[in-house]
């Protein structure tokens, strides 16, 4: 459709051409990511492709800019007024798509409903849990009591996109995927949907904030990366998203394309076996001849430390993510909160690594195998060869298993390896990837649901648990960044690297590159000339 | 007649019930759909309320129960990841992929008839000779990778094609298709000539020995030693016997082509059942695996039924009951 | 279909079906020139370990400074890589040979304990009749019904990857073909003469159905196994490429061609495009051989 608009633009006359080619661009765009949106509904499944539409439709309480930083969305503002009680000062004049106002019992309702979707297969429940009981105090103002402090609200409520109660009361997940209750208060609303294929948009003129730069937009999905590409050269598609490293490259030197790129937040990483005591077998771990070991090496911080600085992270970046990536030493990169100041990525040092290694009692060496998914993350079967071609080379004989992730989680759940490459899109909060991967398992708190090597440490945990009481902000940021350096100063798991987010475009489109990796419809404008 | 339907039909159900049971099992052994589903960051609690949410709870002796329960009441599940019923989520799709499967019949019978024919008819000519490898090539290339140098040759350097996905739809029988726009046209093309390029060397090698048998046969002979004119020979007395079995296993490859358009369906992004599938086998989204099995046997099966009976209905020599070879 | 209708130049010769057999297929330029290559690729996989200039599956060989080298380069190790590397530096070269090898294993393997298990069932089915009969038959329908590539990727999902399991995904998905085609042959011979003689005889079962009833379904039973042995080897790739094959650190040519198939568009051709030749040149030579054969083996079609 653009194709024929640009050259109805060129006809019009060489005086306009820039004037009208702009005006005619201006009106509509195709973009196509590469993960399908399963469901309109914002709270059936916590998944990045979904959350990424609904921001679309929806606005939240809390908004996020570019960086991940706090924006006032639906509330202006918010405070703790006791330790026990968050007030939100919602925004005024704001009306839904259908042109229902919004108020304080929209609010109420949406809460109400994170843990009734049924058959959600990944609820946001959580983020209501620490809500003992809400209050409308006027139609613009509500407080959230909680049963202990609870710094962490607003950025909970970062995560859940308001609904409308008179609209959403009975509404099915059903109902939003046919488009008929995707109502929100977002920056443009839903014209159709064909599941897995593509998303209509239309602009919300009414829309509270700046308006949308387009008046329609086509969100396709095109899952494969080379399709992808080729639909953006061909000029099929203006604007990708997850650009393969291996077309950087090209797409680079052409200039009909434009890239916009950020370091993210999903650090790739390498979980180790902490599960198995020191004199137990570890499952994939022998002698270099085979037999077992009769201890578990993994429990030696020497031969974590020496695993990790055998790797050349700088390698894996250049030559296996084509620059894609930065290297890590820990969760958060640099210019996040909390960033732990001083802990750099290892440096490559593979005769330490032997030398760290003859110490800890290995002289020669011991064989492990090295599992990973190979359709999960950004190259993942790729890195996990190359990272078993650098152990190899200090004498721990590595051999690669790669799988699909179908297979892989649900091992590596179970702690069934001896090592394994995963990783973590966290959010801004260090506290994030703490409670999750690095807290001591415990079912009651919710601690270490993702701790797959079973990594434990009663000081980390001390500190986390203090974290998640202090109302202090910077006292808890401080609280978190020790936490952070405990379990790198101990090599907990080994950081690789931490992913750049990039987005593909033609030239006449630009995009602001967010690091939580959503590609959003209102993110991408036409460009300055 | 109706006995043999009706036997042919309780065979059918047996094959669909072994079939979903031996899917519900694989499926389960291969992992847990909660694991894939799930966000990273739930706790146990969230897990525990998913799974049960699922009704992954249950032993899974059970879980079939309830399936087969609903199964015969129409219902063939919900899928974990859309939260609609697998069958209207796989009935959606079946016309993407249906019309990319017939038009990938087409192709091959427009292309592969005639080579065969001219290949049959002139054995050892040279034109013979390059048709004939050429049909080996069909054969023997990988779908995936013939998929991805059309879009290279086709959409990037040349720009004739659009490179993926399915264009605008028109409406017919209340379903959408994409061969009633011009757009939806130039998208089909691509990826039905990628699915139909097996069948075209099926087609010019079937059309070619049938057309090599019948020149030897004794009926053919007599019509050229009474002097019919060639082209009367070949089109009235050979055509026409050789159509039958080409166009039968044509009809018979339908089903194969329907299973295989999971190859063609996600190098083109083309909106079909076969990348609903494979998508579904990524997440392990069982009802939609089930359902969508269930499913293609009952197209085989019934494509097997019509086949026998148009053939019945074509050749009396045919007896249904004695389906010995 | 008599033998009086041979053709006169090998009539003086000593009459054997063998001889017969490869006079009539020699006819063919073209597939005495396929078997040639055939030949070349089989030894070549033989011989891998010794004509290599790089084992390309041990990590410890590889160095990813060296990989996505264009043909020529020459490398850290010392020598010249002819085909260029891949993104592990593997010598793409090495690679594609030692790819054959598990391509060919796979489908000659797997082809192989397919039709013995096929054939076994098929004779039994067709010798035994009645209730074996339909048992069997009707297992084969159920196999038959079951796309072969969406029965492949679920066994393959379910075992796990590997080079065994991915034969036995193959032989699960394969056997029936041959079931089929010899029960379908052994069906017709059964009423000859000579069987109902060694009956009449009272040989044991086993010796009737080995020694009497298979050598004359053997015909057909080579034609399907040949052209099983492509299907197999294309098979293998695709499954390779849908991430479900081979492990990744012994990729067989499917799988270099998947790996490869992300840098295509980035003009990093070599990476994807010479094993994609290979398989294509084997395929093609397996499938003109088994061409040739069905011409020769098919009685019909003798002038």
């Amino acid at each position: 459709m653009t194709g024929k608009l640009r050259k109805l633009a060129l006809a019009a006359g060489t005086a306009f051409i820039g004037l009208s080619a702009q005006g005619a661009l201006a009106q509509s765009v195709t973009m196509a990511v590469a993960a399908p949106v399963t469901s309109l509904d914002p709270h059936y499944h916590q998944l990045s492709p979904n959350n990424a539409v609904a921001d679309t439709i929806f606005d939240k309480l809390v908004n996020t800019d570019a960086k991940s930083n706090n924006l006032p969305g639906l509330a202006l503002s918010w405070r703790a007024v006791e330790p026990n009680v968050w007030e939100f000062k919602l925004r005024p004049n704001v009306r839904f798509h259908n042109g229902n106002p919004f108020t304080a019992e929209d609010v109420a309702f949406t809460l109400q409903r994170l843990p009734n979707v049924p058959n959600s297969p990944s609820s946001f429940a959580a983020y209501s849990r620490p809500i003992q009981a809400m209050e409308i105090v006027d139609p613009l103002t509500i407080r959230f009591r909680t049963a202990a402090p609870h710094p962490l609200m607003p950025l909970d409520m970062t995560n859940v996109r308001i609904l409308d109660r008179e609209t959403h009361q009975n509404a099915t997940t059903e109902d939003f995927n046919a488009g008929r209750a995707a109502i929100g208060t977002g920056p443009y609303r839903v014209v159709s949907h064909r599941s897995g294929d593509r998303i209509e948009f239309e602009r919300n003129d009414n829309y509270w904030g700046d308006r949308a730069p387009f008046q329609r937009v086509l969100y396709r999905m095109i899952t494969n990366d080379a399709a992808r590409t080729a639909a953006l050269l061909a000029g099929d598609v203006e604007f990708i998203d997850q650009v393969p490293t291996s077309d950087l490259a090209k797409l680079r030197q052409d200039n009909r394309i434009a890239l916009s790129e950020t370091v993210g937040l999903r650090l790739i990483f390498l979980g180790l076996d902490h599960l198995r005591q020191a004199n137990e077998n570890s499952p994939f771990i022998t002698d270099n001849d085979g037999r077992p070991l009769g201890r578990n090496p993994l429990q030696d911080v020497r031969v974590r430390r020496a695993l990790s600085i055998a790797i050349d992270r700088k390698a894996i970046v250049d030559r296996v993510m084509e620059g894609a990536a930065v290297p890590a030493g820990q969760f958060l990169p640099e210019g996040v909160y909390t960033h732990v100041p001083g802990v750099t990525p290892p440096a490559f040092d593979p005769d330490a690594a032997r030398r760290l290694l003859a110490e800890a009692g290995y002289p020669q060496g011991f064989r492990i195998q090295l599992n990973g998914p190979n359709d999960r993350y950004v190259n993942d079967a790729r890195i996990i060869q190359a990272v078993g071609q650098m152990w190899t080379r200090i004498g721990v004989r590595t051999t690669v298993e790669a799988q699909p992730w179908t297979t892989f989680v649900g091992r590596a759940g179970r702690a069934d390896f001896s090592a394994h490459l995963i990783g973590w899109g966290s959010n801004p909060d260090g506290s994030h990837p703490l409670r999750n991967i690095l807290a001591t398992q415990t079912r009651e708190r919710g601690w270490g649901s993702s701790n797959r090597g079973r990594y434990s440490n009663p000081r980390l945990d001390a500190l986390l648990d203090q974290s998640l009481v202090e109302l202090d902000e910077p006292k808890r940021v401080q609280l978190v960044i020790e936490a952070q350096r405990i379990a790198a100063e101990d090599v907990a798991v080994i950081p690789l690297h931490i992913q750049t987010n990039i987005w593909g475009m033609r030239r006449h489109l630009a995009h602001d590159a967010r690091n939580d990796e959503l590609t959003r419809a209102q993110d991408v404008r036409p460009a300055a000339r | 007649m109706t006995v043999y339907l009706v036997r042919r039909v309780l065979q059918a159900l047996l094959v669909v019930l072994a079939m979903s049971l031996i899917v519900f099992i694989g499926v389960s052994a291969i992992g847990d759909p909660v694991e894939i589903l799930i966000s990273p960051d739930a706790d146990q609690i969230e897990r525990e309320r998913a799974v049960q949410a699922l009704g992954l709870d249950l032993p899974l002796w059970q879980q079939y129960a309830v399936f087969l329960t609903k199964a015969l009441q129409g219902d063939l599940g919900r899928s974990f990841v859309y939260n609609e019923p697998a069958l209207k989520l796989i009935l959606q799709r079946m016309p993407a992929t249906m019309e990319l499967a017939f038009g990938a019949t087409i192709f091959a019978l427009i292309i592969g008839l005639p080579l065969g024919l001219y290949a049959g008819l002139r054995p050892d000519s040279r034109l013979s000779r390059i048709i004939m490898a050429g049909s080996i090539l069909g054969f023997s290339l990988p779908t995936f990778w013939v998929g991805l140098m059309l879009i290279m040759v086709f959409a990037v350097y040349l720009g004739w094609l659009p490179s993926t996905g399915r264009g605008e739809t028109g409406t017919l029988l209340g379903l959408q298709w994409s061969f009633l726009t011009w757009d939806g046209l130039r998208h089909l093309a691509m990826p039905a000539l990628n699915l139909s390029l097996f069948k075209i060397s099926l087609v010019i090698r079937l059309t070619r020995a049938g057309v090599r048998e019948t020149m030897l046969m004794d009926y053919v002979k007599f019509a050229r030693a009474k002097g019919l004119s060639p082209a009367r020979v070949t089109f009235v007395h050979v055509f026409k016997n050789i159509l039958i079995p080409v166009v039968t296993v044509v009809g018979l490859e339908l089903g194969s082509t329907i299973a295989f358009s999971v190859v063609t369906e996600s190098v083109f992004a083309w909106p079909g059942m076969g990348k609903l599938i494979i998508d579904s086998i990524n997440v392990l989204d069982r009802p939609v695996i089930v359902a969508y099995l269930m499913m293609i046997v009952l197209i085989f099966i019934a494509i097997n039924l019509i086949v026998d009976l148009t053939y019945s209905m074509l050749d009396p020599r045919v007896r249904l009951e004695s389906k010995g070879t | 279909m008599s033998d009086a209708a041979l053709p006169a130049k090998i009539a003086d010769k000593v009459e054997t079906p063998f001889r017969r057999f490869v006079s009539e297929f020699a006819e063919s330029k073209v597939a005495l020139g396929a078997l040639v290559v055939f030949v070349i690729i089989a030894l070549l996989a033989i011989f891998a370990p010794w004509i290599t200039p790089q084992n390309p599956y041990d990590l410890a060989e590889l160095d990813i400074m060296d990989g996505r080298m264009e043909p020529g380069t020459v490398g850290g190790a010392g020598f010249t890589y002819w085909l260029g590397t891949d993104d592990q530096g593997r010598d793409m070269l090495s690679g594609i040979i030692y790819g054959l090898r598990i391509s060919l294993t796979v489908g000659a393997g797997s082809a192989l304990i397919a039709c013995l298990i096929g054939a076994s069932l098929g004779l039994l089915a067709a010798y035994a009749g009645g209730r074996t009969d339909s048992v069997i038959m009707r297992l084969v329908d159920l196999q038959l019904s079951f796309p072969t590539i969406l029965a492949a990727l679920m066994i393959l999902a379910f075992l796990g990857k590997g080079i065994m399991n991915v034969v036995i995904a193959l032989v699960l998905v394969e056997w029936a073909y041959y079931a089929r085609t010899v029960r379908g042959t052994a069906l017709v011979e059964r009423r000859r003469e000579y069987i109902e003689a060694a009956q009449c005889l009272a040989l044991p079962t086993h010796r009737v159905l080995f020694r009497h009833l298979l050598p004359n379904c053997l015909p057909p039973l080579i034609v399907v196994g040949t052209m099983q042995v492509a299907r197999a080897i294309a098979l293998e790739a695709t499954l390779s490429f849908l991430g479900l094959g081979v492990p990744i650190t012994e990729p067989s040519l499917g799988l270099l061609i998947a790996n490869g198939y992300e840098y295509m568009l980035s003009g990093k051709y070599w990476i994807s495009f010479y094993p994609g030749i290979a398989l294509l040149i084997t395929i093609v030579a397996i499938n003109l051989v088994g061409d040739q054969l069905r011409d020769v083996l098919n009685p019909r079609l003798k002038k």
